[in-house]
């Protein structure tokens, strides 16, 4: 269970969040600016707010609280964050970028760690490669199994699968929610893809600018979504495409 | 020519870029990852020594080493001698006065970096000494030996500190510029011309050096 009561300002922008997310997968539906990487951040540990005031609670465990000057630096948090742009470490290659959080296991542990991870994202055949010859795409699912690796209790997901075609995006999201749902691994989503919602069967926090505007099931919070999304099915609606919805 | 001076200042040269680096790659790190407004005093004291006049950098150094502080009883309570007209003073004085030499060029390195691979490194659990280790240093290298670089000229041809600070010592503080400055007092004009080529020379052919590996050149291009 992920509690969290936050508020911060950067300049006009105000995120004022307040919710407890107790279901395994929650994703965060929101269009640009509503606020989903603002809050992303803060729940790993990446920006530290010195106005405002955050706490943030993960399975008990107090993570950030302003009122106690508590912050524990994003290493010590067992949380991942994915985001958008992979940011593969450029002078290592895949296998060194996959094992740079795995530096206090022995080398047998480590490598078996390191062969989960890129079965997991289907990347098994990208290890010895310099990651300059990477795609986009390839470069996702070698960020992915980078922060996977360590194992995380708290996985946040900052539409990490922006760079992957429609069809393996799916694949990747169910694999991974399957996984993460075996592991209990909690996992926040964030996304402006109201099908990664539908796919997971997950709880949902409609965002709009920096507040809770609804939060519930996917049936419920993205009623209009589903209908825009059913419309395309529409004999006479152009064919659809992923990111147009 | 002046050999015993040719080693002297090589190896004050190299002392100082080596306990440069050392210096400078965790300060550069502090000043660019850590927060807080005391680091701009920090950058502030860091960069002093390039607008501060090398005589006013050596005489506060000379006193503050000498028999006068409690500093420097202190210093010569440890080493049994005074670190003023030593090599040990002169590098202590060469370290102050280039300072900023390498810290500069490492700071702009480490700026460049993306700081999404800083936070990426921080989710993986890596320390700050990690991070700048693993990440900043070898991504920055060329700042790194751009830093070295300068450094090491800026130590070569070092002049006020030296000679307010270490005197004239052969063998123990006389370097290049010191002789050459000596030859000009003597009018021995075509010595100090061979001198000054010598200085001349190693400038050169060190930035040559630095100019012609692959790296400085392809980041020129970048």
């Amino acid at each position: 269970m992920l509690e969290f009561s936050l508020d911060a300002r950067r300049g006009s922008f105000h995120l004022q969040l307040d919710s407890t997310f107790a279901a395994p997968w929650t994703v965060i539906f929101g269009h640009s600016g509503a606020g989903k990487s603002t809050f992303l951040r803060l729940l790993a540990g990446l920006d530290r707010l010195h106005t405002g005031s955050a706490r943030v609670v993960h399975q008990g465990r107090v993570l950030t609280d302003t009122a106690s000057n508590l912050w524990l630096p994003p290493g010590r948090r067992q949380t991942a964050l994915v985001a958008q742009q992979p940011t593969l470490f450029p002078h290592l290659s895949v296998h060194s970028n996959v094992a740079y959080g795995l530096a206090h296991l022995d080398r047998e542990t480590r490598n078996q760690r390191m062969n989960e991870m890129l079965q997991l994202v289907g990347a098994m055949d990208l290890i010895n490669r310099p990651t300059s010859s990477l795609s986009g795409g390839e470069s996702q699912r070698i960020a992915l199994a980078r922060a996977l690796a360590p194992g995380p209790e708290l996985l946040l997901l900052d539409e990490p699968f922006s760079a992957l075609d429609g069809a393996s995006a799916d694949t990747l999201l169910a694999r991974l929610h399957g996984w993460a749902r075996a592991r209990g691994i909690q996992t926040i989503q964030a996304t402006h893809d109201a099908t990664d919602a539908f796919i997971t069967d997950a709880e949902v926090m409609l965002l709009h600018e920096g507040k809770i505007a609804a939060q519930g099931s996917a049936a419920d919070v993205l009623v209009a979504e589903r209908a825009r999304l059913l419309s395309w099915l529409e004999p006479d609606s152009p064919a659809p495409r992923r990111d147009n919805l | 020519m002046d050999w015993q001076a040719l080693f002297l200042t090589l190896r004050l040269a190299g002392l100082t870029t080596a306990i440069l680096l050392v210096i400078a790659i965790p300060l550069s790190a502090l000043i660019v990852l850590g927060r807080g407004r005391w680091l701009a005093g920090l950058e502030a004291l860091a960069a002093l020594p390039l607008v501060l006049p090398p005589t006013v950098l050596g005489f506060f150094l000379l006193v503050l080493l000498g028999p006068r502080t409690a500093f420097g009883r202190g210093i010569i309570a440890l080493t049994g001698h005074p670190l003023a007209f030593s090599f040990s003073g002169l590098v202590v004085g060469s370290v102050i006065y280039s300072l900023p030499f390498a810290v500069q060029p490492i700071v702009a390195g480490f700026a460049a970096v993306d700081t999404r691979l800083v936070d990426a490194a921080r989710l993986l659990g890596a320390n700050s000494p990690r991070v700048v280790l693993t990440l900043l240093a070898p991504l920055a290298r060329r700042s790194v030996v751009a830093a070295a670089v300068l450094t090491f000229l800026h130590t070569v041809g070092e002049f006020g500190v030296v000679l307010m600070l270490g005197g004239d010592i052969p063998g123990a503080t006389r370097t290049l510029s010191i002789v050459l400055y000596d030859q000009v007092e003597s009018f021995d004009y075509a010595a100090a011309n061979r001198t000054a080529a010598l200085l001349l020379g190693l400038s050169l052919l060190a930035l040559v050096v630095f100019y012609s590996t692959t790296s400085a050149r392809s980041a020129r291009r970048a």
